[in-house]
């Protein structure tokens, strides 16, 4: 497909980071554009007027939101190589159950336990640690969640791989341990250590860096905004 | 081989109508094991034993959880029969489920308060608000549907089913507030559509009646306030 692609992300957001991971799984040439989300362009708002959220992916004048939805688009669109959902109805509805209970429960979870505190913070981690568990027991001792290749389980769990761990130092906890959850943190070391993964991430310094500075702005969100 | 579909679910749940709707388009033959309100079966807490909740499908064993997710899944396989649900084009496959997230994410809260009010000029207020979130779906219908009686053209689609499983829902509003839901003049496209979605076949055999789901909504008011 000859039409041109353009990606709207920012630089903190796992949200963007997961399109560009599909993209760039899928070999697919992209705009890269990164957007100040303190002082969000025209063309964001121009392309996602009920959210005027990132990530936006515009492929030929044609806008996709949430970024979920765009994974499934970009899969559907460009079919021809890396499977991003898997191919059987049982296990592509499996994969996307996992993928909305990261997104509905675990995210959340992980979030509100490095941004609270006292009683609130203690239920929070209890949750987060139950969560963990069941991705624990998920991954059943393969390398990704989707097998042996990226899947969009693992594309979705991004967030648990640099985001959480950055949060949690920031946050002074520690939810995700090699103890605990070693086939978790097996596959986190192996997410990372992915070139692709490693180009579509921000830098651990920085992202700690950002999330230290911003820390009381960014804690008084009640949900991940980027 | 004999195919063995059982759905696990509760005949008022908008979300259990959802999978019933899909099967039927698709003349899948099922056995339906009704939960009773208010208690979850054994059979239920196994088979989505992480959110616990209806509709579950079984087919020939395996467990499908999340209504939508269960939708895409049956379009899956029952590929060759009946109408094609999810539409076939990546973009307008996106929109629909967009659109789908949009009315579980930000309209049905909005019309949960509906039922939540616990007084007649409560629910009216909060009737408006609801109405209010439905009018961008006009011009969604408008493109989507391409002059056709449905959000999927000719026959029912994935978001048809998606906002459909709400009309019994919203008519039992309807009665309790006085208004209308799908004004004549405000969203014409989106009121003839409701008719036209209510009067299929696919539907009509498995929506109660509108007296039914008034009675329920007492009833859940009830226990929300008890």
């Amino acid at each position: 497909m000859g039409e041109e692609v353009k990606l709207f992300g920012s630089y903190a957001s796992p949200f963007s980071s997961r399109v560009e991971l599909a993209l760039k799984l899928k070999g697919v040439s992209f705009e890269n554009i990164k957007e100040d989300l303190a002082n969000k362009s025209a063309l964001l708002v121009q392309y996602n007027p009920v959210h005027k959220k990132i990530p936006v992916l515009l492929h030929g004048g044609r806008p996709v939101i949430e970024s979920l939805i765009i994974l499934e688009y970009i899969d559907e669109t460009w079919d021809g190589n890396h499977a991003i959902l898997p191919k059987d109805p049982f296990e592509r509805a499996l994969a996307c159950f996992w993928v909305k209970f990261i997104d509905d429960k675990v995210l959340r979870a992980l979030w509100m336990s490095c941004r609270s505190e006292g009683e609130m913070q203690k239920n929070f981690m209890e949750q987060s640690k139950e969560y963990l568990e069941l991705l624990e027991n998920e991954l059943k001792g393969n390398k990704f969640f989707g097998g042996d290749a990226i899947g969009i389980v693992d594309i979705s769990a991004n967030f648990i791989a640099l985001w959480a761990i950055v949060l949690q130092e920031v946050a002074g906890i520690s939810l995700i341990n090699e103890e605990k959850y070693p086939i978790l943190c097996n596959w986190i070391e192996e997410f990372l250590s992915s070139e692709v993964v490693k180009e579509s991430l921000p830098e651990k310094e920085k992202l700690f860096a950002y999330f230290h500075a911003k820390k009381e702005v960014i804690f008084a969100n009640k949900a991940p905004a980027y | 081989m004999a195919e063995e579909v059982k759905l696990i679910g509760l005949s008022m749940s908008m979300f259990v109508i959802r999978v019933k709707i899909a099967l039927n388009l698709k003349g899948v033959k099922y056995e339906n094991l009704e939960e009773t309100f208010g208690s979850k079966s054994e059979v239920l807490l196994k088979s989505n034993p992480i959110y616990k909740k209806i509709p579950v499908l079984i087919h020939n064993g395996k467990t499908i959880c999340e209504s939508m997710i269960i939708v895409q899944y049956v379009d899956d396989v029952w590929s060759g029969a009946g109408p094609s649900i999810v539409p076939s084009d990546p973009f307008d496959a996106a929109m629909a489920r967009f659109w789908s997230y949009y009315i579980d994410d930000k309209w049905f809260p909005a019309y949960g308060e509906v039922m939540k009010g616990q007084t007649r000029e409560a629910k009216i207020e909060a009737a408006k608000e609801a109405i209010a979130k439905l009018q961008p779906l006009e011009e969604v219908f408008q493109k989507q549907s391409k002059g056709k009686d449905f959000f999927g053209g000719d026959t029912i689609g994935y978001l048809d089913i998606a906002l459909g499983c709400y009309l019994g829902w919203i008519k039992a509003a309807e009665k309790l507030t006085g208004l209308e839901f799908f004004d004549k003049s405000e969203t014409p496209l989106l009121a003839a559509w409701a008719e036209c979605f209510y009067s299929n076949d696919a539907v009509k055999c498995i929506m109660p009646d509108v007296d039914e789901f008034v009675e329920f909504a007492i009833k859940i008011q009830a226990k929300l306030n008890a």
